[in-house]
């Protein structure tokens, strides 16, 4: 699992790939760690899952804790591009209900910031692997 | 071990259909039904075997008490919750009136897991034996407890059968009742215990008011060899992860998602949801249970495992 993460002003982008099990979890919980601290000021996080195909308890786990940690300084996290089976499994442990989850990261990056979406769509495709 | 026999299966408090919920299953049975005729009884049955378990049962129904049938002359059974007065009266019509031994394994003594006590009858009758077992050292107060004035009229020395308690030591092999029985601690408020049962090359494993932290590593490895290669695991599915991990962190309960998970990493055969929450009611449940068999699909890598949600009535043959 693989979890670079990119900056658009004050939303961070973190692009997750691969499985999201236990080993997986760990990784993503190292690529959130920065941005969830109150110090990163940042406004929000969006978990792009367009290349991952499988996430487990302990990686929802990993969202919920964050969820938290965000949710106390006001500020949000979204996952973004759900494959069909991710999306399963966030209605199965009814975690649609907790984390918010959007159709596009573009549409996750704008719904925080329209500062981040600016800096989003100027990056625009360079930035993407 | 033979059977596995469901006599309470709803966590924290019984619930009793309600007549607008019988009503509504009378509803929809005639929708379905709508423009049919039936020829005898046969006809009938056979149609409302065919409607959907929400639609022509419930899942109940009465707290925590499952019975184990180990084939032997001694009765088994896990906590002593509501269930456990139908569970006696059964007992009573199976033994022909003479006197029998049962051996009663309890998760821990929150109300839910021994309010049926009381009005267990086989309890009141010389003769009969009870055995207690346990890993709590206040198992035996507790159970007296509940029975003093002014909660209950009727004290717990009015019971006739020979009634003792054992407590048993985690991590210790005991052999009970023609079983090999293996205690595990689990995470509860003051604490709870799961039980594996070995018997004739089969293995049951009742494990309920147990919250999992699947991230611990080292807890986890623990109860998936707890659970490793069981035909049966009776698991605490009381809420969904979501909640189980949120507004419900530390309550002591768990979830569908944690129990396919444990079980499927523990090589489990069966995994039967168990303590249901309250506030479900049948469709949620049958809704609950079509996710997590859902569930079971999407991350299996081996052999299918056979997922299900007990019910009060719920047998299952070994």
């Amino acid at each position: 699992m693989q979890c670079p993460t990119h900056v658009y002003a004050d939303v961070v982008v973190a692009r997750a790939a691969g499985r999201i099990d236990f080993a997986g979890a760990q990784v993503l919980e190292d690529a959130l760690r920065d941005a969830i601290a109150p110090e990163a000021g940042v406004r929000g996080i969006v978990v792009d899952l367009e290349h991952v195909d499988y996430i487990s308890s302990v990686g929802l786990r990993v969202l919920m804790v964050a969820s938290k940690a965000m949710r106390a300084r006001k500020a949000v996290i979204a996952v973004a591009s759900l494959q069909p089976v991710v999306a399963e499994i966030f209605e199965i442990s009814r975690f649609h209900h907790v984390v918010d989850v959007r159709a596009s990261v573009r549409d996750a990056v704008g719904a925080v910031s329209p500062h981040a979406l600016a800096a989003y769509d100027a990056a625009g495709a360079a930035d993407i692997p | 071990m033979k059977r596995i026999r469901f006599w309470g299966t709803r966590g924290s408090i019984p619930v009793a259909l309600t007549a607008e919920g019988v009503r509504r299953k009378l509803v929809t049975a005639l929708r379905s039904a709508s423009g049919r005729t039936f020829a005898n009884d046969a006809e009938i049955e056979k149609f409302v075997e065919g409607l959907d378990f929400a639609d022509h049962g419930t899942f109940g129904g009465h707290s925590p008490c499952v019975e184990i049938e180990t084939g032997g002359p001694d009765f088994v059974v896990c906590d002593l919750g509501s269930g456990v007065r139908p569970f006696g009266q059964d007992t009573l019509a199976r033994s022909g009136g003479g006197p029998r031994t049962y051996h009663v394994f309890m998760s821990h003594v929150h109300w839910d897991h021994i309010m049926g006590l009381p009005f267990f009858t086989p309890a009141y009758i010389p003769g009969n034996k009870v055995v207690i077992y346990g890993g709590h050292a206040h198992l035996e107060a507790a159970l007296r407890r509940q029975q003093e004035q002014p909660s209950f009229p009727v004290d717990f020395t009015t019971f006739r059968a020979d009634i003792s308690f054992v407590r048993l030591e985690p991590g210790k092999v005991h052999d009970i009742g023609g079983m090999r029985v293996l205690l595990k601690l689990q995470r509860h408020a003051g604490d709870s215990y799961g039980f594996r049962f070995e018997s004739h090359g089969k293995t049951v494993i009742y494990s309920t008011d147990s919250e999992h932290d699947l991230g611990n590593r080292k807890e986890t490895d623990a109860f998936v060899e707890f659970f490793r290669g069981a035909d049966v695991v009776i698991f605490d599915a009381m809420y969904s992860l979501a909640d189980a991990i949120s507004v419900k962190a530390d309550w002591g309960h768990s979830s569908n998602i944690a129990g396919v998970e444990l079980c499927h990493a523990a090589g489990v055969k069966h995994l039967c949801m168990f303590h249901h929450e309250p506030a479900n009611d049948d469709a949620s449940i049958a809704r609950v249970l079509a996710d997590t068999r859902r569930y079971e699909e999407i991350c299996r890598t081996g052999a299918p495992m056979k997922v299900s949600a007990a019910y009060d009535g719920m047998e299952i043959d070994l």
